[in-house]
């Protein structure tokens, strides 16, 4: 995780800020109103901002949605501690994989690895709950539910079969 | 009917609508160069008051209420900008710079009135003229040149929070030396009103919270109405106690705190800008232009000798938090200008017995070098400290553009 430093601004509010891993320094002021400026630091002057934008509450949440990486991360790490133990993952069968072309059935999934099948995304189209007769082709993405240790075994399963 | 009798006439109307709307043709005209309005209201003041434009007679007693008014918001909305742990984190960071401040601002205009022969009163007042920095224009100027999230700012911030506690202390001290009283009554004044501030500043720190809690109001109007009636209430009773009733705003700005706090300072800003502009233009209308004539050399070379003072401590300050010359140059400058406590300290002793008639003059004649000098100097911070430090070393890549908010 970065290192964020927070700096009251008396008056104004407070400022948060961090240096990017390629190096450059950006910052969020969190003015006393609610309302939000994003900070661009300057590489020559790194005391200085390069460019002030000024969000209000709804601008700030568009960015963050758009930002929403560590959104989806975050949601998902409280999904996981909801249930103890739980696993969800997304898997690719790769074009030389051995499931390619084989129904869940003939991998026999669940009885080896425990995992359930919840999903198989084709292209843009998603396959939910997918019966015991769905063959996999190469590119399919397999969301599975199941433990940790299962998603390792599902894993190895569709390596080498 | 005597609510009729009582009632003003179309002329006073007429009057009062054609100073606000002369004050906010000035206000429009110093936005489009980007300047800060107080000088120009100032101006306004000094023009109207020296008789060039027909006296206003028929509003006088509104306008000499409503500047009274317009000090007690303006020290109640910087209290308020500050909350008791803002002022802790400004203590612990930048009292040796408040201190270096204090001393190398407040000298220069304490000597000057000493040289010219003033009491040691009216002295004193001009040092407190020149020691403030006028955090209304200073925040505005760092909003404007987009400089509020750079790495110096909290160092010019904490400067300006450590001068407005200054004059917590200072005004009540003033403001029980102009009521001229001998020696001994007066020490014993200054102690108890000194006392009454240290102890309702604790007591605000403390439990500024819970009392707002009983103030706030999910009601706009039930909260705005409360707040102005407190902040005149509190002013009026900080007059009895000798304390200035300025003082007992500001300290009531502190006190509040909590959800209260940020509400309060939006609904009162309007009002503040309102009253606050009637203040600048009544202390101008006191001063005849021609008085400031003899007193412009004096104003000038003191706003050229405070000016210096400022960039060093400026310079210093951000030095020891470890920003670059460049960053140095730009709080340096920006505390130069001078406005609304300048103003303020000389208003108060504006027709006080034992204060120079050349005080109000003076004071207005310096902010109107400082406040302009200030907003421009500091806008060529930059290519300043290039020229003057940096040995006219260009920038690496492009020069700094910033991006105007």
């Amino acid at each position: 995780m970065t290192e964020v430093r927070e700096t009251p601004l008396p008056g104004v509010g407070l400022r948060y800020d961090f240096t990017t891993r390629s190096g450059d320094r950006l910052g969020v002021l969190v003015h006393h109103g609610g309302r939000r400026s994003l900070l661009v630091y300057s590489a020559e002057d790194p005391d200085a901002c390069r460019a002030t934008v000024d969000l209000d509450t709804e601008d700030a949440i568009t960015l963050a949605e758009l930002l929403g990486a560590a959104h989806i991360g975050q949601s998902l790490a409280a999904m996981q501690q909801e249930v103890q133990g739980l696993a969800i993952d997304w898997l690719t069968v790769a074009p030389s994989s051995p499931a390619v072309g084989r129904s869940l059935a003939e991998l026999a999934v669940h009885t080896r690895t425990g995992v359930s099948v919840v999903a198989v995304l084709r292209g843009s189209e998603t396959l939910p709950a997918p019966g015991a007769d769905t063959r996999l082709e190469a590119g399919d993405t397999i969301v599975g539910v199941g433990t940790a240790e299962g998603m390792q075994r599902l894993y190895g399963l569709l390596e080498s079969g | 009917m005597s609510l009729a009798a009582a009632a003003p006439g179309p002329g006073t109307l007429v009057e009062l609508g054609l100073v606000f709307l002369g004050l906010g043709i000035l206000a429009r005209f110093a936005g489009r160069v980007a300047l800060s309005p107080i000088p120009f209201y100032l101006l306004a003041g000094l023009v109207i008051g020296s008789g060039r434009v027909p006296d206003l007679r028929l509003s006088e007693e509104f306008i000499t209420t409503a500047a009274e008014i317009g000090v007690l918001l303006l020290l109640f909305a910087l209290g308020l900008e500050y909350s008791g742990e803002e002022l802790g984190v400004a203590l612990r960071s930048q009292v040796p710079a408040g201190v270096l401040d204090a001393a190398s601002n407040f000298t220069p205009g304490l000597l000057a009135g000493l040289a010219l022969g003033w009491s040691a009163l009216s002295a004193v007042l001009l040092g407190g003229i020149t020691y403030i920095s006028s955090s209304g224009v200073i925040s505005k100027l760092l909003a404007d040149l987009g400089r509020l999230g750079n790495r110096e700012t909290p160092v010019v911030l904490g400067i300006l929070v450590i001068e407005d506690l200054a004059m917590a202390m200072y005004l009540p001290v003033v403001s029980v030396l102009l009521l001229g009283e001998d020696l001994e009554d007066a020490t014993v004044a200054v102690v108890v009103a000194l006392a009454a501030v240290l102890v309702f500043l604790a007591a605000a720190i403390r439990y500024g919270e819970r009392a707002s809690a009983l103030l706030h109001s999910r009601s706009d109007e039930v909260l705005l109405l409360m707040t102005l009636g407190l902040v005149l209430l509190v002013g009026g009773a900080a007059i009895r106690l000798q304390v200035s009733a300025a003082v007992g705003a500001f300290l009531l700005g502190i006190a509040l705190a909590g959800p209260a706090r940020d509400r309060v300072a939006e609904l009162v800003e309007p009002l503040r800008t309102l009253f606050a502009a009637t203040f600048f233009l009544f202390f101008g209308l006191q001063i005849d232009a021609a008085d400031l004539v003899p007193v412009l050399g004096v104003a000038a070379l003191l706003a050229v000798v405070t000016s210096v003072t400022k960039v060093a401590v400026g310079w210093w300050a951000a030095a020891r938090a470890g920003i670059a010359e460049r960053g140095r140059a730009r709080a340096g400058t920006v505390l130069i200008a001078r406005g609304e406590f300048s103003i303020v300290i000389a208003g108060l002793a504006t027709g006080a017995a034992g204060v120079h008639p050349d005080l109000a003059s003076t004071a207005a004649a310096y902010v109107l070098c400082t406040a302009l000098a200030g907003a421009l100097v500091t806008r060529f911070a930059d290519p300043l400290a290039e020229r003057l430090v940096l040995g006219g070393r260009p920038p690496r890549t492009g020069g700094t553009r910033r991006t105007v908010t």
